[in-house]
């Protein structure tokens, strides 16, 4: 707990020196202090999952009411673990990115601040102190989007909805927390201690509300739609940070409320989890696949992700009911390595698409490519990231899928119903997803960055400076170290595990380097896969020597016979998820607009044709603009009451005044 | 047929269609003549501008009953992939650059076949409007062909000589 | 003969077999289809003349390719080789037999494809691009089949590990003709046909650019590199087929440390792989490629016939 104090006073101090230093020394100073501040943050937090204890620290004098209350146990631990992880590289990047708007001091104190949130809203235990840091970490952000407001009103949009959304999620977690805090002292243990007195009915109506708030933070369709707008809009330090770790925030709280506070519910509550779970998968992984804008399709990507994650929540949760304390066990901890490899792949992916953005000025796609030539080392941590998210053996994400399926696959054990039915969607989804996000990474880097550049800018792009290299290689450390050696991090996820279900003697998986599955006859050794795969390609370079070939000759591109290829020849990203777009288009419901404007003398010429085909977000076009349509409508019938008359406005007071006046009587 | 009329004068259509090859001559690497291929030929066939009389025969060469795919002969459909050319045709306007195209997408070393007479030498179409050459302006061919169509017994036993089996 | 030996013996054993067998499987579909139309055909080792003259020509890099050309196969080739090396092929004790997992092995194949589809995409031309695009579509829609048809295996199993579905069939032989297997044999079967490119989802032999699938990927290699990826897809088609094979059908294979079970196990899995590469041949004679957007119904359907194996496999249970 120390450590953590030490590292949010870090934080703080960051922000107090961008509040107050001169232009040139803000950015460094800040962002070096907080750098610190999230390694200290990660010191403690690693300290925490290798002796599994829990600290505590108290305080009244900063929070009014019941003060500030902080516990670090091993799984706020592990979330606070990939927040440091992206953390770090944020901060370090941002001393060569910020210049303009993002270098003002508003920006980054704000900045500081969400950071310094991010690392305590997994460690706050009672009702204020969580509410509190919550909505800083939601304002801080909410504010941050709206750094740079050059380019077209998308950020104030994007803010618009994230706001909303997030004060409404708010709404309901204060709501579901005082809940389930009636009759008892509003710190996480006193709650906890106190819930088996509440009816099941109240405890159940806790949780439907905390899982609203919470699954919208996490990006669960159809609560999702502010995270498409809000993570490309914002600058990409703050998109790292609010994809790597914010939305795991919203897991996190899943997990405390419904495990430690609640503990574990009824069945139908994971059940609930779950299909969240396998329907963000799936939609993400779909509009990921069909985006054409790179930090789009990422934050797509992230909805799949973390419906993943929800889906091995979900089905700890229901095996812990059932009865297959060992499995579920399994499963939670499947959903909490999958949490650190997003942060660690999202995160690189997300910097490398400000990389992209500042050398090119664009992140469209279809107006990239060609970029492994100008920029190798992005391109370097764009390819292993999404190598990773694409579950290639020997990388972190390869690790937590293949848990993940181990989990679903020995859940079948359990022969009640709602555990199979809960396996099966989680299988079929995990299934789906797969290749689509494999199609969705291939599009991202074999379209931007190989082929021949589509654009000027793209044509002329240059490598970033040294600090944001580092800072995105930093990132490919975790795919790596967790691809390669995950066994010596299970016995950490484990401390995390069982301190989220409350069962501190089970062991799932032995000791050793590589994923070996105790009792259940299931084992991976990525390590030695990775020699073997290294052995091979030595084997062919070598043989490739010996042969005695000559060097490549480069030639132009074979193009069928008609004129040298240009890049306007290239597959687009557009044409690329066109077969996919088709097939799906039922899901998708892209909207085409065609426009054909004939010639004057006659209507069977065209003179022009305009094509315009464009995949929304469906559920946001048929489900929420209706919605909102609806409540302005209400408001403008309202707003038919105020019509200036001071003497109707007093008419108004006094009929309230006499209704309040009867029922109370 | 009137179209293969030779005149000394050159017709004023003649004058306005056609474009006589200017370009020089491919220049090739000293190749080692056919036996090196050990069995296996793919051949990349362009149709410079046949009347595709020699494509019928080459279809058959290939088809059941020549069957020149039991030697291993075949085509391909990328000249990377291919031995070298199988080119029928005299040399029209708009396949001379294609051509050229194609002979630097071919990895070395190749075999040029010039199948029919008019990759030969021209044959009936020498003096037609729309021709400017014939192959061998363009690159000298290592095996030749000849026949108007060849017989595909001809064909076969031309690429055996090259695939060595 | 010791444990550790006799694995490598084993692992080698296994790559030898799929490095030679695979173009000969190639060979032997050609040579099916060839006498099913009437011709003579190719002889069965022509793939393999083909490599060794692959061998001598040039090799060509276009103008705008990067390091991810020449990588694309040997990344094909070294996933393929690793996941052939360590499957229970030929007996229950390959190298790394303890990371065996279905899994594993699915998700190597998945690096296979994608970077046949980068290597595709490298070269900025438009028929690379197209092929890469059709390649990951199709890839996308088989591997949901794929990943829940085994998935039905391994529940059947208890345990995702191929050594221990193989020796878990071998001891129950009931299970090979259960309805959970047969309609898993069913649902891989569509899928083998989609990860391998035979008709009547893709034509290996055609020369129509705008039908191509998987050979508009390689219309740039040229020489060595397309020795080495149409090795590398020769050794992906031997795997596939030799798991299908070995999977539901695993008599033969050798349990023990002896060498003559060893043997043994080479020729059930020669004479196995055979037998799959035939039904597919005649397969692909007797039907014509389906067009790209009737491909989606195919593996729809295939993915309806796993999910049918692993709740068959549940109720049966």
């Amino acid at each position: 707990m120390g450590l953590l104090g030490l590292a949010a006073g870090f934080c703080a101090v960051a922000a107090m020196a961008a509040a107050f230093l001169a232009r040139r020394a803000r950015v460094v100073v800040s962002s070096s202090l907080g750098a610190l501040g999230c390694l200290l943050a990660g010191a403690s937090a690693l300290v925490t999952l290798i002796t599994g204890t829990t600290s505590t620290f108290y305080t009244s004098h900063l929070l009014p009411g019941a003060g500030l209350s902080l516990t670090l146990d091993p799984l706020g631990a592990i979330f606070i673990l990939a927040t440091s992880l992206v953390g770090v590289a944020a901060c370090v990047y941002c001393v060569s990115y910020a210049h303009g708007p993002m270098a003002s001091r508003a920006a980054m104190t704000l900045f500081m601040v969400f950071v310094l949130t991010l690392l305590v809203v997994p460690a706050a235990s009672n009702v204020v102190s969580f509410m509190f840091v919550w909505e800083l970490m939601a304002l801080s952000s909410l504010l941050l989007i709206l750094t740079d407001q050059s380019r077209n009103d998308d950020s104030r949009s994007a803010a618009l909805w994230y706001g909303v959304m997030t004060q409404l999620g708010a709404a309901s977690i204060l709501l579901g927390l005082l809940l389930a805090s009636r009759g008892s002292a509003s710190t996480f243990s006193a709650i906890s201690a106190h819930a088996a007195q509440l009816s099941p009915n109240v405890r159940s109506f806790a949780f439907v509300l905390v899982l609203l708030g919470f699954s919208s933070k996490a990006g669960a369709v159809p609560l999702h739609v502010w995270l498409p707008k809000a993570h490309p809009a914002a600058p990409s330090p703050v998109s790292a940070l609010m994809s790597g770790s914010m939305v795991a925030m919203g897991v996190y709280g899943i997990i405390r409320v419904g495990q430690g506070l609640l503990h574990g519910g009824t069945v139908w509550w994971w059940v609930a989890v779950v299909t969240l779970g396998v329907v963000s998968a799936f939609y993400g992984a779909l509009h990921s696949t069909t985006s054409t804008d790179l930090k789009r399709l990422l934050a797509y990507s992230t909805i799949d992700i973390q419906g993943l994650v929800l889906i091995g929540v979900g089905a700890a949760g229901v095996l812990g009911d059932s009865g297959q304390p060992f499995i579920a066990h399994l499963a939670m901890m499947a959903a909490l390595m999958l949490v650190v490899a997003h942060a660690g792949f999202k995160g690189a992916l997300f910097l490398s698409a400000g990389a992209v953005e500042r050398a090119t000025g664009t992140r469209d796609l279809d107006r990239l490519g060609g970029l492994i030539h100008t920029m190798p080392v992005t391109a370097f941590v764009v390819a292993i990231s999404a190598c990773s998210i694409m579950a290639v053996p020997t990388l972190s994400g390869f690790s937590s899928e293949w848990l993940l399926l181990q989990g679903l696959l020995h859940g079948f054990n359990d022969s009640s119903t709602p555990a199979m039915i809960v396996m099966l969607l989680g299988v079929i989804s995990l299934a789906l997803t797969g290749g689509l996000t494999a199609v969705a990474f291939v599009k991202a880097f074999g379209i931007g960055f190989l082929g021949q550049p589509r654009s000027t800018g793209a044509a002329q792009a240059i490598e970033v400076p040294p600090t944001m290299k580092i800072a995105m290689l930093w990132l490919v450390l975790p795919s790596v170290v967790l691809g390669l050696v995950p066994g010596e991090f299970v016995g950490l996820v484990n401390r995390a595990a069982s301190s989220a279900l409350g069962k501190t003697s089970l062991e799932p998986l032995d000791h050793g380097t590589g994923l070996v599955l105790a009792q259940l006859r299931g084992a991976v050794q990525p390590a030695e896969l990775f020699m073997g795969v290294v052995g091979v390609l030595l084997l062919v370079s070598a043989a490739n020597r010996l042969l005695e070939q000559r060097r490549a000759r480069r030639v132009d591109a074979w193009g069928g016979g008609r004129d040298v290829q240009t890049a306007r020849m290239q597959y687009t990203a557009t044409s690329f998820a066109e077969p996919l777009q088709r097939v799906f288009a039922d899901v998708l419901r892209p909207d085409t607009d065609v426009e054909v404007t004939h010639i004057a003398e006659s209507r069977y010429y065209e003179q022009s044709l305009m094509y315009d085909n464009r995949v929304n977000d469906v559920l946001e076009q048929r489900g929420y603009r209706p919605v909102i349509n609806l409540v302005l409508r209400a408001g403008r019938l309202a707003q038919r009451l105020q019509n200036g008359s001071i003497h109707r406005y007093l008419a108004f007071g006094f009929v309230a005044l006499l209704v309040i006046l009867v029922v109370l009587a | 047929m009137i179209f293969a009329r030779r005149s000394r004068v050159p017709s004023p259509f003649r004058l306005l269609f056609s474009r006589a090859v200017t370009e020089p001559r491919e220049e090739r690497p000293p190749q080692v003549a056919g036996v090196h291929l050990h069995g296996s030929l793919q051949l990349r066939h362009v149709d410079v501008g046949s009347c595709n009389g020699c494509e019928v025969e080459i279809a058959s060469a290939l088809a059941p009953h020549y069957d020149a795919g039991q030697y291993g002969i075949g085509l391909v459909a990328s000249p990377r992939h291919a031995d070298g050319l199988l080119v029928t045709g005299v040399i029209t306007h708009n396949m001379d650059g294609p051509l050229r195209q194609t002979l630097a997408a071919l990895a070395q070393p190749t075999v040029i076949v010039a199948c029919g007479d008019c990759a030969v030498d021209g044959g009936i179409f020498r003096a037609a409007p729309g021709v400017s050459g014939i192959l061998q302006d363009v690159v000298i061919p290592d095996v030749v062909i000849r026949g108007c169509p060849p017989h595909p017994d001809d064909i076969v036993r031309a690429l055996r000589r090259v695939s060595g089996r | 003969m010791t444990s550790p030996l006799y694995s490598v013996i084993v692992t080698l054993v296994q790559v030898v077999l799929a490095a030679t067998g695979g173009p000969l499987l190639i060979g032997l579909m050609a040579k099916v289809k060839a006498r099913a139309e009437g011709r003579v055909g190719a002889p069965i080792v022509q793939p393999l003349r083909d490599l060794r003259k692959l061998m001598r020509k040039e090799r060509l890099h276009a103008r705008h390719s990067s390091v991810m050309l020449p990588l694309a196969p040997m990344v094909i080739f070294a996933a393929t080789t690793v996941a052939v090396g360590i499957s229970p092929l030929v007996s229950t004790r390959p190298l790394l037999g303890s990371s065996a997992d279905i899994f594993v092995i699915v998700y190597l194949l998945l690096t296979g494809s994608v970077a046949a589809a980068l290597g595709g995409l490298d070269a900025g031309t438009a028929f690379g691009g197209m092929g890469s695009s059709r390649a990951m579509t199709i890839g996308a829609l088989a591997e949901p089949a794929l990943l829940v048809a085994v998935i039905a295996l391994s529940i059947q199993s208890s345990s995702s590990n191929l050594t221990t579905i193989v020796s878990a069939t071998l001891a129950h032989p009931d299970w090979v003709f259960g309805p959970s297997r047969l309609l898993a044999l069913g649902a891989l079967g569509i899928v083998v046909i989609a990860e391998t490119g035979r008709i009547p989802v893709d034509n290996p032999a055609t020369h129509l650019e705008l039908t191509m699938v998987h050979e508009a990927m390689i219309l740039e290699y040229a020489g060595p590199e397309l020795a080495l990826y149409h090795l590398g897809e020769a050794m992906r088609v031997s795997l596939l087929f030799s798991l299908v094979a070995t999977l539901f059908f695993p008599w033969g294979v050798a349990t023990g440390h002896s060498v003559l079970a060893l043997v043994v196990g080479v020729g059930a899995l020669v004479v196995k792989t055979a037998l799959v590469a035939l039904a597919v041949a005649l397969i692909e004679v007797r039907s014509a490629k389906l067009r790209l957007f009737r491909l989606p119904e195919l593996l729809a359907g295939g993915f309806v016939l796993s999910v049918l194996a692993v709740v068959t496999g549940l109720v049966t249970r």
